[in-house]
């Protein structure tokens, strides 16, 4: 059995925030196309670096990787990506909101953090789903899989190619 | 000890170096069955509690004694003092003395105790990725592995540098902690009076733990001033009055000494808010005017207020170590270890460390200054160095805690062998060094200077000095 290189990134994305991932999981496994990803093998890794010409905000280069022309469309990765930064900026917003809890956490010593979930916090379980969705929508038919960036400390999107092969057949 | 800390491995950390899985040990096995949590083999050097909810820097530095006084001085306060000024003036004066107190105690746990921010190492695949980028894009040339790269951000050239402990190029603002041995954004300094970073995360509660410790020792300061005065107002006087309270000089002689440093450290970190710098960057000067080119703080949104609010109210980014997340369980950890890295369980190591250790800090807070020449040779950056490798000689050979939280929680650290051994050659090294340290550290190490402080962007031990 070929190593598969591919399921660490898996189950990263599993074990991960269990209490989500527990009940995505089985969504994932009823999904045909990203269960075949297991058995598949992995050709190579596709790493979206940072951007950081807007400062330290959490933003990815939009530039196609060349590795993923013969696999995708150009148009739907940029927007796959546009969207990730629009959920990243979303979650480090300045705005009213984020003061009030930030103030509010400094008034209860910071205890308030202990009950409540903080906004940065809501956005990221928005994006581990916007992920997983666009993993079965558009990427695993591709032979493509997204990795969460959170798993890589949000330095890098991480994409793995699998080996192009009918994927049903297996 | 090196035989010693062998035999001393938790078998249940087995596992950790690809040499040695379960082929080793019966025992090895179970780990594969027994799920484990990533904060068990988290590279840096951090102690980890609680199962990993809570964290701190490895060498707890002078948190003990960062507690110690603040009880001590309150609780001196509150026996002695307040039952007096209860009676003359107002009950408010204990309310008022406890809730700064409480504050002051909450702040400072949650500085010790949060993630500050920590970057997690890159995997090798994508160390292989950016070391190809560097190849390819020929930015090497004829200097060896290159490892700069310069961007834009609002129309300020920065420069990126590449960790090799880590194996990335470090986002801008981040910094390398020696002590810690990990990437931290936003650093600012390593605080050994907290035990832990001050970075991205914790900052806050650094900042609102110094303004509150000043407040309290101010208060502290007044009241015990306003009772002697009182007391001796009558027909005894002063003399007298310190002799029916002598706790409270304990109590003036120790807020006299805090006040003037941590009053001053209050102030310049307000200036680094309103000025959205960190410690780091400014010990630097990294946006100073420096050969006459106009450069300023990108970062700075040119406004206190905003300023302000950004760093002491933004949204705080999750942890991004994952500390309690579990590792897949057919896998060895994937994180790229540098190369002097040992099995790094030794749980009951510490026990035998720890008296050494302890023995270790008070023979090298007498003696000692010179220890970061020792230890990272060829650091270009350096601020004063007497006074930061005092603290350097502090941190370095303090040793592991005495024990960990006696609620049930086990205490799991990460040793590196390194450290062990620059803390002999200091001690070899310094025993001619005056005693000029000695005075320094009797008295609370923040000063105006502020260049007590810890920084950390130096290159890592063994590796090539970065420029």
């Amino acid at each position: 059995m070929s190593k598969v290189k591919g399921s660490p990134g898996l189950c990263f994305v599993e074990d991960r925030r269990s209490n989500n991932r527990k009940r995505s999981s089985s969504a994932m496994a009823e999904t045909h196309s990203l269960q075949d990803l297991r058995q598949a093998a992995v050709t190579s890794k596709v790493f979206v670096q940072r951007d950081y010409t807007s400062g330290t905000i959490c933003k990815f280069q939009t530039k196609f990787p060349a590795e993923l022309e013969s696999r995708m469309d150009k148009q739907q990765f940029e927007e796959t990506i546009q969207t990730l930064n629009n959920l990243y900026a979303e979650a480090e917003k300045l705005g009213g909101r984020s003061y009030l809890e930030g103030c509010l956490a400094c008034l209860t010593a910071y205890t308030i953090f202990l009950c409540m979930e903080t906004h940065y916090e809501k956005v990221l379980k928005k994006i581990a789903k916007y992920i997983q969705e666009q993993n079965e929508k558009i990427y695993a038919p591709l032979g493509l899989l997204l990795t969460d960036p959170i798993e890589r400390g949000l330095r890098v999107v991480e994409i793995t190619i699998f080996e192009d092969r009918s994927i049903g057949s297996r | 000890m090196k035989n010693c800390e062998y035999q001393q491995i938790d078998p249940r950390a087995l596992g950790t170096s690809n040499t040695r899985t379960s082929t080793t040990l019966p025992c090895g096995r179970k780990n594969s069955q027994r799920l484990r949590r990533k904060w068990e083999v988290f590279p840096g050097n951090n102690r980890f509690y609680c199962d990993g909810r809570v964290m701190m820097g490895r060498q707890c530095g002078v948190l003990p004694l960062t507690i110690g006084l603040i009880f001590i001085t309150s609780g001196l306060f509150f026996t002695f003092d307040c039952p007096f000024l209860v009676d003359r003036l107002t009950v408010f004066i204990p309310v008022i003395g406890g809730v700064l107190f409480v504050f002051v105690i909450m702040t400072l746990l949650q500085t010790s105790f949060t993630d500050p921010g920590i970057l997690p190492r890159a995997l090798p695949d994508e160390a292989v990725d950016i070391e190809r980028q560097i190849d390819n894009s020929g930015s090497a040339s004829y200097r060896p592995p290159p490892r700069t790269k310069e961007i834009l951000i609002n129309d300020q050239v920065v420069k990126l540098k590449y960790c090799f402990t880590c194996k990335m190029f470090r986002p801008p603002r981040t910094s390398h902690c020696s002590m810690c041995d990990n990437c931290v954004e936003r650093f600012d300094h390593h605080c050994p009076w907290v035990g832990n970073c001050v970075g991205k995360r914790n900052y806050r509660f650094f900042y609102a733990f110094i303004v509150s410790l000043s407040f309290l020792t101010s208060f502290i300061f007044g009241c015990v001033i306003t009772h002697l005065t009182l007391r001796s107002q009558g027909v005894n006087g002063i003399i007298q009055a310190i002799q029916d309270s002598p706790a409270s000089v304990a109590e003036l002689v120790i807020c006299f000494f805090s006040i003037w440093s941590i009053l001053g450290l209050s102030g310049f970190h307000t200036y680094l808010v309103a000025s959205n710098l960190t410690t780091n960057e400014d010990i630097k000067g990294s946006w100073s005017s420096k050969r006459g080119e106009e450069s300023g703080n990108p970062y700075t949104y040119n406004n206190i207020f905003t300023n302000c609010c950004v760093v002491l109210c933004g949204p705080i980014p999750p942890s991004l170590i994952d500390r309690r997340g579990f590792l897949p369980p057919d896998d060895a950890p994937q994180t790229v270890t540098s190369d002097t890295e040992l099995p790094p369980f030794m749980s009951k190591n510490d026990a035998n460390m720890c008296t050494q250790g302890t023995k270790e800090l008070l023979q090298s807070m007498a003696l000692s200054t010179v220890i970061q020449s020792t230890c990272t040779p060829g650091t270009p950056k350096t601020a004063p160095v007497t006074q930061e490798s005092l603290l350097r000689t502090v941190s370095i050979t303090v040793s592991p805690p005495n024990r960990p939280p006696s609620t049930g929680c086990s205490g799991h650290q990460a040793q590196r062998p390194i450290d062990v051994s620059c803390s002999q050659k200091g001690n070899k090294r310094s025993a001619h060094h005056t005693h000029k340290p000695m005075l320094r550290v009797s008295s609370p190490p923040y000063s105006l200077s502020h260049s007590p402080l810890i920084l950390s962007d130096g290159p890592d031990m063994g590796f090539i000095p970065l420029n």
